[in-house]
C-alpha cells in the first residue's frame, strides 16, 4: 500500500473537518473492501478517516414500524441482532449471508451500502424495503440512493451515520453464488410491505447494479406466490454476461431465485 | 506513526509504527509471532486468522492502528506452556495438516467456530464455517474431524487454555 495517514475522530464533527483537513482523505468502517483496493493499488487515499468509534453509527434499535440500523454495525452483529431477529429475520439472515466468518466480523452495513458494490448483498435489500439512509446531512430514500454501478447520492464529504428499515409482513432472499468470489451472481430480495406494495430487487447481475424486477413484481400483483412465476422469461438485456454467465442464464436465474425466496419467507437461502 | 497499544496472548504492548502497517504485520514483524502466517494477503485464504476481542479476524485485512486498544490472540497464545490446546492436539491426532501453511488460521478459526457454535457441530455446518480457509493440502477432510473432535470438548476447547472465557 502507498502511504498514507490513518486518523481516528471520536464525533461527527471531527470526522467532518478531518475530512476537510486532509487533501485526498477517504472515510473506512471495516476497510473489507477499501484495504483490499488500496492494497491493488485501485485506490490510493491520502488519509483514512476510521468512523467506527463514532457513537452516532452504532446501535440496532425498534422504533413503532422502523428498524434503525448503525452504519458502523458488522454484518456478524446485524446478524445476531435479537430485535432485528424478531422483525425481519431476512434481513438478519441476510447479513449472516455475506462473505465468510472473519469478514461478517470486520464489514459493515454502511460500507457496504456506501460502496454499492454491483454484486453486494445489502443494496438489494434496501431497496426491496425502501429503506431510508441516513446521512450528517438528510435522510435519503432508497430509490433515489441507489444510482447504478458503485453510485450513491452521497456527497463529497457526506458520512452515513444509520439506516432505517420499516417492518413489513414478508420479506425474503435467495441468492446463487459466484463460483469463484462467493458474492451472489443473482440476488433476488422480495418485500411485500404493510401498505400492500411488493417490491422484488435483483443484486449480483445487473447490468447497471441493484434494481427492481417489475415484471416479477407485476406478476406478484396478480398473485402473490411462487406459482405465479412459473414460466415466466425476462429480458436478457437488463442482465451482464461474463465469463461465469450469459445474460440469458442470469434472466432465467432471476425467476428461480424468487420463487426459492418467495417459497421460504423471513430467510436469506444461499445456493451454489 | 502511529501509536498503538494493545494486549497480545495476554502480554500489554506499546509500539510505534506507519499508519499503513497491518496487523498481520505488526504481530510477525514487530513481536515475532510468525505463527500467523500470510497466504494470499488478499483477504481470501485465512492464513492470517487471529482473535480481536475474542473474535476471528484476517489480520492482512486490519490495519495494526485499528486494532489499538483490543486484545489480540494468535496461534502462539492458545496452548498452556507444553500442554496443546485440544483444538492442537486433535489436529495432530487426526492428522488435520500436511505442509502446515493453513494450520494457524484454520485453528483460529476452528476455536472461533467452536465458541460461536457453543460446541454443538456437525460436519455441514463446520464445512460451511470454513468458507474463509482455504487448504491446497488435505482435501479439507481430517481438517473438519478434527475440529468436530475438539468441539467434544467444549468450553475448554473455545477459547485459549490460559484466558478466561472468551465472549459469544
Ligand atoms: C473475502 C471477502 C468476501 C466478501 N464477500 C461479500 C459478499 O458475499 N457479499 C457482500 O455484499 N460483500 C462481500 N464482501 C464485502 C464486505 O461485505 C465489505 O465489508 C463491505 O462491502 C464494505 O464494508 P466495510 O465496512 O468493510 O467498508 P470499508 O471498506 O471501510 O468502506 C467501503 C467504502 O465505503 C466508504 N465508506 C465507509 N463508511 C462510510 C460512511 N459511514 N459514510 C460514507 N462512506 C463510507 C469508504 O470510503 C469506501 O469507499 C466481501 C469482502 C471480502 C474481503
Ligand atoms: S493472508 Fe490474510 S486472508 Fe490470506
Ligand atoms: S496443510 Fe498445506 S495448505 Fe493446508
Amino acid at each position: 500500500m502507498y502511504e498514507f495517514s490513518y486518523l481516528k475522530p471520536e464525533t461527527l464533527e471531527a470526522a467532518r473537518s478531518a475530512f476537510e483537513a486532509h487533501e485526498g482523505a477517504r472515510y473506512m468502517l471495516g476497510g473489507h473492501t477499501l484495504l483490499p483496493a488500496m492494497k491493488a493499488r485501485l485506490a490510493a487515499p491520502e488519509a483514512l478517516i476510521d468512523l467506527a468509534g463514532i457513537p452516532e453509527l452504532k446501535g440496532i434499535g425498534r422504533t413503532g414500524g422502523t428498524i434503525s440500523i448503525g452504519a458502523a454495525e458488522t454484518h456478524f452483529d446485524v446478524s445476531r441482532n435479537s430485535e432485528l431477529h424478531a422483525a425481519l429475520p431476512a434481513l438478519a439472515a441476510l447479513a449472516g449471508s455475506i462473505g465468510d466468518p472473519q469478514v461478517r466480523h470486520r464489514g459493515t452495513i454502511g460500507g457496504s451500502l456506501a460502496n454499492n458494490d454491483p454484486a453486494a448483498d445489502y443494496p438489494s435489500a434496501l431497496l426491496a424495503l425502501a429503506g431510508t439512509v441516513r446521512t450528517d446531512r438528510r435522510a435519503i430514500p432508497a430509490d433515489d440512493y441507489l444510482q447504478g454501478l458503485y453510485e450513491t447520492a452521497l456527497e463529497e464529504g457526506e458520512i452515513v451515520t444509520r439506516i432505517d428499515f420499516p417492518v413489513v409482513p414478508f420479506a425474503a432472499y435467495a441468492k446463487f453464488l459466484h463460483p469463484a468470489s462467493r458474492y451472489p451472481m443473482v440476488g433476488v430480495f422480495v418485500a411485500r410491505h404493510e401498505d400492500g406494495e411488493i417490491r422484488v430487487a435483483v443484486t449480483g447481475s445487473g447490468s447497471d447494479g441493484v434494481f427492481r424486477c417489475t415484471e416479477i413484481e407485476a406478476a406478484l400483483e396478480a398473485d402473490f406466490s411462487a406459482d405465479a412465476l412459473e414460466g415466466l422469461a425476462l429480458d436478457p438485456d437488463l442482465f451482464m454476461s461474463d465469463i461465469h454467465g450469459s445474460a440469458d442464464y442470469r434472466a432465467a436465474l432471476v425467476p428461480v431465485m424468487a420463487r426459492r425466496a418467495l417459497r421460504a419467507p423471513g430467510t436469506a437461502s444461499i445456493y451454489k | 506513526m502511529a501509536h498503538v497499544e494493545l494486549t497480545v496472548n495476554g502480554r500489554a504492548h506499546r509500539l510505534a509504527c506507519e499508519d499503513r502497517t497491518l496487523l498481520v504485520t505488526l504481530l510477525r514483524d514487530a513481536l515475532g509471532l510468525t505463527g500467523t502466517h500470510i497466504g494470499c494477503d488478499t483477504s481470501q485464504c485465512g492464513a492470517c486468522v487471529v482473535h480481536v476481542d475474542g473474535r476471528a479476524v484476517k489480520s492482512c485485512t486490519m490495519l495494526a492502528a485499528q486494532a489499538s486498544g483490543s486484545a489480540v490472540t494468535t496461534i502462539e497464545g492458545l496452548a498452556d506452556g507444553e500442554r496443546l490446546h485440544p483444538l492442537q492436539a486433535a489436529f495432530r491426532e487426526h492428522h488435520g495438516l500436511q505442509c502446515g501453511y493453513c494450520t494457524p488460521g484454520m485453528i483460529m478459526s476452528g476455536v472461533d467456530i467452536i465458541r460461536r457454535h457453543e460446541g454443538v457441530l456437525d460436519e455441514h455446518i463446520v464445512r460451511e464455517e470454513l468458507e474463509g480457509n482455504i487448504c491446497r493440502c488435505t482435501g479439507y477432510y481430517n481438517i473438519v474431524k478434527a475440529i468436530l473432535a475438539a468441539a467434544e470438548d467444549y468450553p475448554e476447547s473455545a477459547a485459549p487454555l490460559k484466558a478466561e472465557p472468551a465472549r459469544v
